[in-house]
């Protein structure tokens, strides 16, 4: 009974109780958590990951904001139907730069992990304005009114110190790019503007939504045109044991 | 003596003498309890349910094995990675894999079969059919809609009728599921380019109703009569060229026929003056990278059976 005495001390001293059930779940939290951060199992490098651009980020904001994730997975899994419609299935690395990952839990509507591409910017305006125009079983809220809602230098700014923040937690960002920044953003809206893909590889840079002013559909659909576009799999080989 | 059905202090029955077991007899065989004792409360120490013991011993032997079986438990550069091999990633690859192996025949077949023989050869031609569907409903369902009927007058053409924008024979269809439609993507791709007559300068406005008038009246709609018997000049000068004399289209320069009811941006004479004015550009994405061979072949297959091809 002598162990069973010990345990009737912890279980009569609330204070200890605490403690040594904090000491064990720092040890099982240890053993399931870290090796994620140190495994070659669980840290895939891919080529062509990179940072957001401004307008990307942007984008993403909104994203967020509006809850996209609540009705849209950006994870396609590795199973058959799933990468026969939506693409090759998502790998770790392609969410490195997302704090936080925009996995969702729930598919009300499609996957949206590889949805770069694969619709024209026309096609984006029209549906985010009238989702039923296009998909008439759609269920989708009308999100028209990113049109009338212009971004201004200010906006810019905030990117630019979101960029900055990103820096800290451990995205690539160069002095240059987050100096450049706010002219970045605004640049990605205009075709013949300085190409933004110089300092952001694949990424797109036109006119998204057909109106003069920059406004969150411009940034919505930048951010969405890039999704799931930036690993080249020509030249990925998955091994097979991750 | 009180009378028994009267409320008063004498009647009242306290809670003590109420006619519940007394709690201080206690069972005949009472588990004995674990000696603790809050405020005279306390804790029987009965044993687990059998059942629930022996499950729990089981999912204890049973994780030993699935440790083994199964990755499990990190080391220094990776988890152990189970005697079975199991592997997500390969999993998904055999299964695409056994899929391909059985689908191939059919694919080859597909690939070497001349187009218009493909519905000459029932098998082939009902797999063709399905695997084209399959892909069309994951490809081009989100414009051209779930059946196929597109979206009318918004700019996404109905593959249902025999009114065909770039021309509806198989070779037809397959040269616009592969290289789209003014899809900067691909030099192959088909462009027309209608000017802006509006925009640009070419037609003054009442020109441009006057030919608004005359194209409704080539497809029998409602429409004012003096100002199409004018129109027909302006018409003649500038629109018969691609679209015909009598608005019979041409597939291909892509011109769209004006002399039927089917308007892909809408048959009002305000959508028609605004397809004049601006004029108008859809743009349909290439499948030559995204899609195999076959798979191209299956599509145009479906889409021709649909209802209009040619």
């Amino acid at each position: 009974m002598g162990i069973l005495d010990h345990h009737k001390k912890i279980e009569t001293h609330a204070t200890l109780l605490l403690v040594l059930s904090f000491l064990v779940v720092t040890i099982g939290g240890i053993v399931q958590i870290v090796p994620l951060f140190y495994l070659d199992n669980t840290i895939e490098k891919v080529e062509g990951m990179r940072p957001y651009s401004p307008l990307e980020i942007k984008g993403r904001e909104i994203y967020l904001r509006e809850g996209c994730y609540t009705c849209h997975s950006q994870m396609i899994r590795p199973m058959r139907d799933e990468v026969e419609r939506y693409g090759h299935y998502s790998l770790a690395a392609e969410s490195m730069y997302d704090h936080p990952f925009q996995w969702g839990s729930k598919r009300t509507g499609p996957d949206l992990a590889r949805l770069g591409g694969r619709y024209s910017d026309d096609w984006h305006v029209q549906h985010m304005i009238d989702p039923r125009a296009v998909v008439p079983e759609s269920i989708m809220p009308s999100y028209g009114y990113m049109m009338n809602r212009v971004l201004t230098r200010e906006h810019a700014e905030h990117v630019q110190g979101i960029m900055r923040v990103y820096r800290m937690l451990g995205h690539p960002y160069t002095d240059e790019m987050i100096e450049r920044a706010v002219d970045d953003f605004f640049a990605q809206v205009d075709e013949f503007g300085d190409p933004v893909a110089d300092r952001y590889p694949g990424a797109q840079q036109r006119n998204f939504d057909g109106q003069d002013a920059v406004t969150e559909m411009d940034a919505i659909i930048a951010y969405m045109q890039m999704l799931g576009t930036l690993v080249d799999f020509e030249t990925f080989v998955p091994v097979a044991n991750r | 003596m009180v009378d028994p059905q009267d409320k008063t202090p004498e009647n009242k029955v306290s809670p003590a003498s109420r006619q519940y077991p007394d709690p201080a007899v206690k069972l005949k065989q009472d588990p004995p309890t674990t000696g603790h004792s809050w405020d005279g409360i306390e804790e029987y120490d009965n044993p687990m349910p059998r059942w629930w013991v022996w499950i729990f011993i089981l999912t204890v032997i049973w994780s030993v094995g699935y440790w083994i079986a199964m990755p499990a438990w990190p080391g220094i550069q990776q988890a152990t990675s189970g005697v079975l091999g199991y592997s997500s990633r390969a999993n998904v690859a055999a299964e695409i894999a056994e899929f391909e192996a059985r689908n191939e025949q059919f694919f080859v077949q597909l690939v070497e079969t001349d187009l218009d023989a493909i519905r000459d050869n029932d098998e082939l031609h009902r797999f063709a059919i399905n695997a084209g569907g399959s892909v069309f409903r994951a490809q081009c369902s989100q414009c051209h809609g779930q059946g196929g009927a597109g979206v009318q007058a918004s700019g996404f053409p109905n593959l249902l009728d025999d009114d065909w924008l770039w021309g509806g024979t198989m070779d037809d269809i397959l040269t616009t599921i592969t290289w789209g439609i003014r899809n900067e993507d691909f030099a192959d791709t088909r462009y027309s380019a209608m000017p802006a007559f509006g925009a640009d300068g070419l037609l003054s406005n009442e020109e441009i109703d006057q030919v608004v008038a005359f194209v409704l009246s080539l497809s029998g709609s409602d429409h004012d009569a003096t100002l199409a018997s004018v129109g027909g000049e302006v018409y003649e000068m500038n629109c018969a060229s691609c679209h015909g004399d009598g608005g019979e289209g041409d597939h291909f320069i892509g011109a769209p026929a004006l002399n039927n009811q089917i308007w892909l941006y809408g048959g009002s004479p305000e959508a028609i003056r605004e397809s004049v004015y601006y004029s108008r550009f859809g743009v349909m994405p290439g499948f030559e990278n995204r899609l195999r061979e076959a798979e191209i072949r299956a599509v145009a297959a479906y889409v021709h059976q649909l209802g209009g091809g040619q």
